[in-house]
């Protein structure tokens, strides 16, 4: 390929013009971004998103725009699948159906990256982001800087995945982008170093935010709040963070070493001068399983807190949740070989890790019969939170079950690489992760914006959901079983077809349920008047992020809350506590900083730069990254107080509010 | 925390904190840099694991007998050592609070340290112009990434190092630079566990191989 010294690799051959489709999208794309860009220029928010978002180092406002772009990268995500939907029930008697093998291998592996990446990965951080700090009495995490900026390095991560759709290629490799296919003789193209350099600038951002959050769970604890006084969401936090930082160090050092093998010429998972590729899947999958598990780990606990919320009983075997999620933390780096029975590593081998992934269902099916307990005579209230967690046992057991089946090594010989697999996995992420994150979002809307989301077109988005994802996945449970392969473009036994249309058809259902979503967002803002909420507690909420207003102040509580008991604020309710009204202190709190917005932008740039081998744009942006770094250093007036009056007016504003309501 | 506040006289409980203080300012840092240093460990594992599985694949190139020069090794080691007791020596003078002297020892370690790094690159460079790069065998490029990968350590914790003189000359031994004095110690003594551990098992062992 030929390179200049000005633009490296980047010529006008780069951009995807002859692919009519991705002209369109762009088309499309370009349309609502300049839509967006002169909207927020006509009515001047510019200046307020970069002060009071953009710059802002508030847990709150970081966790809110985490969510923002986990559903920004749902749609684009969610456009390969439907897309895939297409072509799969299109491509028969004889048809290519309308993508051709070059688009369509990028759609695949575009949306595998977005989904687990730049849409579970940010939905998840920004619920842990905004509930932790508020579930332990804190007033924010304990490096706020650093939260900022590992938003903006994930969404730095998500800016480069979104370019390669216009700029050039994404990577054709498949989501974990094996080797020796990633590698350079195979795909020579910007493809793979997009997908290095995104996931790259993305995980940095997540390791920094898993050990803040760790370091806040242990350190900001509201007093008497010891770890077995933890809401269950905390707890399940804990543990996700913790597998954050003790996997992603191993996806950093893994994607170090394709991309050297890329660039420099290394022969770490080369086929020849003694390299391995099967050390590259090892090496991947020892991430990869913990990353399954940091995606459900939270979930787990949302669940918890809105089965025990709506079913009006303090959770059962509040104990033996939490050692089940401390076990399945273990155990999760213990069972990645599952992923690769078929690679040959023996009998004995295969055994040990076919009986790791087994035991694992145990804690997982203590957790059921834990939330099935808790609803057991409790006084359930079928509110949409409750309702995603009904769906999400459902679902999610028949995933589980067919993940035994799978952990079984001369089954998983039979089913390996087929639509079994795909189906199975769907099955967990989206019955688990993101029936999760609905009943989440569902749960603590009101506490974010003070007012509840519209319940009709949530029932509608459920019903969508629940009934699209069963009509999109169990075709494809069938077709693995009947050896059909994943990833594949074309078909050429027509009894197969009726399947693939089933799935679209199912796929279909699913795109209204998103639609519904979005709507009932749109309904719910208009509506915000009737569905508002005033008392801060508008479920009869038992953990402490219930007990302040809705949204919170910038300083959460204006007086730390003592614990004295699991569900802390049910015990306050329950005891009469009362809220102290007078003797308010001015509050230290840190302050905004625009500095991980220029760190991110730069890293953007760097990775562009590597990407497109511009080297002297890389060595400059990277320069600018350790300079930015450094001048950061030199700033030692990074806090502020907010002055007691203005905390006494926020209160006062308050009380009348809680006395308005009577 | 203090018992009296779980309750009042009357026996009822106190739900609220009136008496309270800002958080001490940095309280979790140690707890997050220990942590971060334990995330860098795990890079370290993955490239000690590495060099574990393709240590002995020489694809008929030069081995470890034929590359490494056992003394200008040692010489090397012992920089890093040294550089790891004067850096201690420059907490001992945080302790007591004698900035100029801290600087002192600050300036002998980084010094250790370029002379550390400068070793380093002779060796690489004498080891690529005998035609052993890290294109020539799986071994050799898990050798160059292990040990380049800790030699990129040490030159971000030497830029660290001097940033840290300039801002102890502006500001003194302020509870601010003495935690990240802190933090860099931590830090600098890490990089030391780390190349105690390539030189066993990357030079020593590979001269038995």
């Amino acid at each position: 390929m030929q390179t200049s010294f000005l633009f490296g690799r980047l010529s006008w051959e780069s951009l995807p013009l002859h692919e009519p489709i991705v002209v369109v999208t762009f088309g499309v794309v370009a349309l609502g971004g300049i839509a967006v860009v002169g909207a927020l220029t006509y009515f001047r928010l510019w200046g307020y998103l970069w002060r009071e978002w953009f710059t802002s180092v508030d847990h709150k406002k970081i966790g809110i725009m985490y969510m923002v772009l986990g559903i920004i990268m749902l749609l684009r995500g969610f456009a390969d699948a439907i897309m895939m939907r297409l072509q799969q029930a299109w491509a028969f008697n004889g048809s290519e159906g309308y993508l051709n093998a070059h688009h369509y291998d990028q759609i695949f592996t575009a949306h595998g990256v977005i989904m687990i990446f730049f849409v579970a990965m940010p939905l998840v951080t920004g619920l842990m982001n905004y509930v932790v700090p508020l579930q332990i009495g804190a007033r924010d995490v304990s490096f706020p800087f650093l939260n900022n900026f590992s938003f903006w390095m994930t969404v730095g991560g998500a800016v480069l995945v979104m370019a390669s759709l216009f700029i050039g290629e994404f990577a054709k490799t498949g989501w974990l982008a094996y080797p020796p296919l990633s590698n350079i003789g195979y795909s020579p193209d910007v493809g793979v170093d997009y997908y290095i350099w995104a996931l790259q600038i993305a995980g940095v951002g997540t390791t920094l935010s898993g050990i803040n959050l760790i370091c806040t769970i242990i350190k900001l604890r509201a007093p008497g709040m010891t770890l077995m006084k933890m809401p269950v969401f905390t707890w399940t936090s804990l543990c996700t963070n913790v597998l954050i930082v003790a996997s992603f160090p191993v996806l950093t050092a893994v994607l170090v070493l394709l991309g050297l093998d890329r660039y420099v010429g290394t022969n770490f998972f080369t086929n020849d001068f003694g390299g391995s590729p099967m050390m590259y899947v090892n090496l991947i999958w020892i991430w990869g399983h913990p990353e399954v598990y940091i995606l459900i780990l939270p979930l787990f606990g949302v669940f918890s807190e809105v089965t025990s919320t709506f079913s009006g009983k303090r959770l059962f075997g509040y104990t033996s949740m939490v050692y089940a999620t401390v076990v399945i933390t273990v155990l999760s780096y213990l069972v990645w070989l599952h992923h690769f029975f078929t690679m040959g590593s023996g009998a004995s081998v295969n055994s040990f890790f076919g009986i790791t992934t087994m035991i694992i269902s145990i804690p997982t099916g203590a957790k059921i019969f834990n939330w099935l307990f808790t609803m057991y005579r409790g006084r359930i209230r079928f509110e949409l939170p409750m309702m995603w967690t009904i769906a999400f046992m459902l679902t999610f057991v028949v995933g589980g079950m067919t993940g035994v089946l799978l952990a079984v090594p001369p089954a998983d010989f039979v089913l390996h690489n087929s639509l079994f697999l795909i189906a199975h996995f769907h099955n967990v992420i989206i019955g688990g992760v993101l029936f999760g994150l609905f009943a989440g979002i569902a749960y603590w809307w009101p506490k974010a914006f003070g007012f509840k989301l519209d319940p009709f077109w949530g029932k509608v988005s459920f019903w969508c959901w629940v009934v699209g994802f069963w009509l999109a996945f169990t075709p494809l449970y069938v077709l693995g079983l009947m050896g059909v392969t994943r990833r594949m473009r074309v078909f050429d036994d027509p009894s197969l077809h009726i399947w693939f249309i089933i799935a679209g058809i199912g796929a279909l259902v699913i795109a209204a349920g998103i639609g519904a979503f979005l709507l009932q967002i749109a309904v719910s803002v208009w509506k915000r008047k009737e569905l508002v909420d005033v008392t801060g507690d508008p479920w009869d909420g038992r953990t402490l992020e219930w007990s302040t207003s809705s949204p919170p102040p910038d300083y959460n509580f204006a007086f730390t809350p003592i614990v004295h008991d699991n569900d802390a604020w049910a015990d306050m309710k329950r005891r009469g506590h009362g809220r102290p009204l007078t003797g308010f202190r001015p509050i230290h709190m840190p302050r905004s900083t625009g500095t991980g917005v220029i760190l991110a932008g730069l890293s953007v740039a760097c990775g562009f730069a590597l990407i497109w081998y511009i080297w002297w744009l890389a060595a400059l942006s990277f320069a600018g990254i350790v300079a930015t770094a450094i001048w950061h250093t030199f700033n030692y007036h990074r806090d502020y107080h907010i002055p007691a009056d203005e905390i006494v007016r926020t209160e006062e504003a308050r009380t009348q509010a809680l006395a308005s309501r009577g | 925390m203090a018992t009296n506040l779980q309750t009042t006289a009357g026996g009822t409980p106190v739900f609220y904190d009136l008496d309270e203080h800002d958080h001490p300012e940095g309280g979790s840092t140690m707890l997050g840099f220990w942590i971060y240093l334990m995330s860098d460990c795990l890079i370290f594992a993955i490239l000690f694991a590495v060099y574990g599985v393709l240590g002995a694949s020489y694809a008929a190139g030069p081995a470890p007998k034929d590359l490494f020069d056992l003394p200008l090794v040692a010489v090397n080691t012992a920089m890093l050592l040294m550089s790891s007791i004067t850096y201690g020596f420059a907490m001992l003078e945080m302790q007591r609070g004698r900035a100029g002297a801290v600087q002192a020892w600050l300036a002998v370690t980084g010094l250790f340290g370029l002379a550390f790094i400068g070793i380093e690159l002779y060796e690489f460079a004498h080891m690529i112009h005998e035609g052993a790069t890290p294109q020539r065998s799986a071994f050799l490029s898990s050798f160059f990434t292990l040990v380049g990968t800790h030699g990129l350590h040490v030159t971000f914790g030497i830029i660290w190092l001097v940033t840290l003189m300039v801002q102890v000359a502006r500001h003194g031994l302020i509870a601010a630079n003495q935690r990240r004095l802190m933090c860099l110690s931590m830090f600098w003594h890490f990089l030391d566990v780390i190349w105690i551990g390539v030189f066993t098992f990357v030079y020593l062992m590979g001269m038995l191989r």
